[in-house]
């Protein structure tokens, strides 16, 4: 699918030297990226490069993190977690709905869950769903709110090979339709290459690579040893 | 590439005709339902047998029929009633303030800073001292009459209440507060949909210690300072060598607890039914 060139004109995440550290230890350091409106982003990194830091920094929930640079994000942000994280006290519809009230907003909220094919589990407890349909009612619940920017740190990371499959063509699906700008969080260099535009490397605090993704290229393969090198990799079966 | 070799393997498939035998179960089975009767109800047959056999000192352990008997003559005449109605009362008053002062510290705690500096350690501190022990200031304080054994009876039944409600606020997950900075949920609204259903199952723990609190402080307190109620009608009863009627007062307690308790863990089902324990 080709890029709306017309909604890529303004930013809609900038970041100007972001800096965070833990107890002296420099976390992010001093990055400068820009998000187009409705752009698919991934982010990869090892564990402990600061993508999860950088991506709540963007959340704002680095409440008592030490930290300069300038951050502008849009006004609706929704973030979908590793965890479903449903409230177990509230059926499914009511955790869709967290934080919003009324007649629409219960109408939009039973629409998400449709999307998702989640449509007549509205009553369901939390604890009766699968680890995907948990995952994909923690999606109805972020689009409810119609995010302009939707961050996902490592959303399918805890799921089995087939339901996150799945879960890829449905996250991709819902990103064609709503078009918000998406950040995801991920160590996996083929999610990466299947659902995002552009893939970012983090590495020691900055980024180490900016690769945007053609979706009609045969690349694949290409793209894969190169995320794979820029994360210290090299070619598989080595 | 390595992982074409692991492919190699076809999938192996046995024929096996023989019977498995089926794996023992070590669930216990299948509960029959009003099965928890059985050891109780063998106990009042070995009882009435006994009884009946002429084996039991009729002094020392009566016959259940005198119990039952003594129990209606006693009701018929009012004293029971009379009896049962100044306990209910007591323990009654006693834990209303006690669940009312739990609730209260215990979200003043959980919620504030300054709420918990000045409350958790003082309520501890509280916990230290056996409540009965206070006993004698408090009639010093209050005089031996009613207000003494309720005030008793809510500081019995505030301490489990506060300190498991407390225990579950803050105990609630991280990520749920990260959830509602995320939704944008106000603070009233945190409250509401996380804090207070979180923090339920705690509280109800701290419920049930709370009603057998309430009715174990009001055992001792009508035995040793009343001059009304179910325990001093026991006390008489052991001044005039009556077991009849102290067996009337104790099957009365009994089903105090039970129904009480009872009547707790039903609300806590409707209000956990979220929860599907191993039981269900």
């Amino acid at each position: 699918m080709a890029p709306h060139t017309e909604q890529l004109t303004r930013p809609a995440v900038q970041l100007r030297g972001l800096t965070r550290s833990f107890d002296g230890r420099t976390v992010l350091d001093g990055i400068d990226l820009d998000i187009p409106a409705g752009q698919f982003v991934a982010l990869l990194g090892h564990s402990g490069s600061g993508k999860s830091t950088l991506l709540r920094a963007v959340a704002g929930l680095d409440h008592e993190v030490t930290g300069s640079g300038q951050l502008t994000a849009p006004e609706r942000v929704s973030v979908v977690f590793q965890d479903s994280r449903l409230l177990p006290w509230r059926r499914v519809l009511a955790n869709v709905l967290l934080g919003l009230d009324g007649k629409e907003a219960e109408q939009q909220g039973r629409e998400a869950l449709a999307e998702v094919g989640l449509a007549g589990r509205e009553r369901a407890w939390p604890n009766e769903l699968s680890g995907g349909e948990a995952q994909r009612a923690a999606l109805a619940r972020s689009l409810v709110r119609e995010p302009e920017l939707l961050l996902a740190d490592e959303p399918f990371g805890a799921l089995d090979a087939l339901t996150r499959i799945r879960m890829h063509a449905l996250l991709r699906e819902l990103w064609e339709r709503h078009r918000p700008s998406v950040l995801l969080v991920t160590h996996d260099v083929d999610e990466a290459i299947a659902l995002a535009d552009r893939v970012l490397v983090l590495e020691h605090g900055r980024i180490g690579l900016d690769l945007t993704v053609d979706r009609d290229a045969q690349a694949r393969g290409e793209y894969r040893v190169r995320l794979l090198a820029a994360l210290g990799v090299t070619a598989d079966g080595g | 590439m390595t992982t074409t070799t692991l492919k190699t393997a076809a999938p192996v498939v046995v024929a096996d005709e023989r019977p498995r035998a089926r794996r023992r179960g070590l669930a216990p089975g299948t509960r029959l339902p009003a099965a928890r009767l059985t050891g109780p109800l063998l106990l009042l047959v070995l009882w009435a047998a006994a009884s009946a056999a002429g084996r039991l000192d009729p002094a020392a352990i009566p016959a259940p029929w005198t119990v039952v008997e003594t129990g209606a003559r006693l009701w018929t005449d009012g004293t029971l009633t009379t009896d049962i109605l100044t306990s209910l009362q007591r323990a009654g008053s006693g834990f209303v303030i006690g669940l009312t002062a739990g609730i209260v510290l215990a979200l003043a705690s959980g919620l504030t800073r300054t709420g918990e500096a000045l409350i958790d350690g003082t309520v501890n501190l509280n916990r230290a001292i056996p409540t009965l022990g206070l006993i004698p200031l408090f009639i010093l304080w209050l005089g031996i009459g009613e207000t003494f054994k309720i005030a008793i009876i809510a500081i019995v039944v505030y301490i489990p209440i506060y300190l498991n409600t407390h225990a579950a606020l803050s105990g609630i997950d991280h990520r749920f507060v990260e959830l509602a900075e995320v939704q944008g949920l106000s603070k009233l609204r945190f409250i509401r949909e996380i804090v207070i259903p979180g923090a339920l199952p705690g509280f109800f723990v701290g419920l049930r210690l709370g009603v057998t609190g309430s009715w174990l402080g009001l055992v001792v307190l009508e035995q040793i300072n009343a001059t009304s109620g179910l325990g001093y009608m026991m006390f008489q009863a052991q001044n005039y060598g009556q077991s009849d009627v102290i067996l009337v007062g104790l099957v009365v307690y009994g089903i105090f607890g039970l129904v009480s308790d009872s009547t707790v863990r039903l609300i806590e089902r409707r209000v956990l039914s979220w929860r599907r324990t191993l039981s269900n």
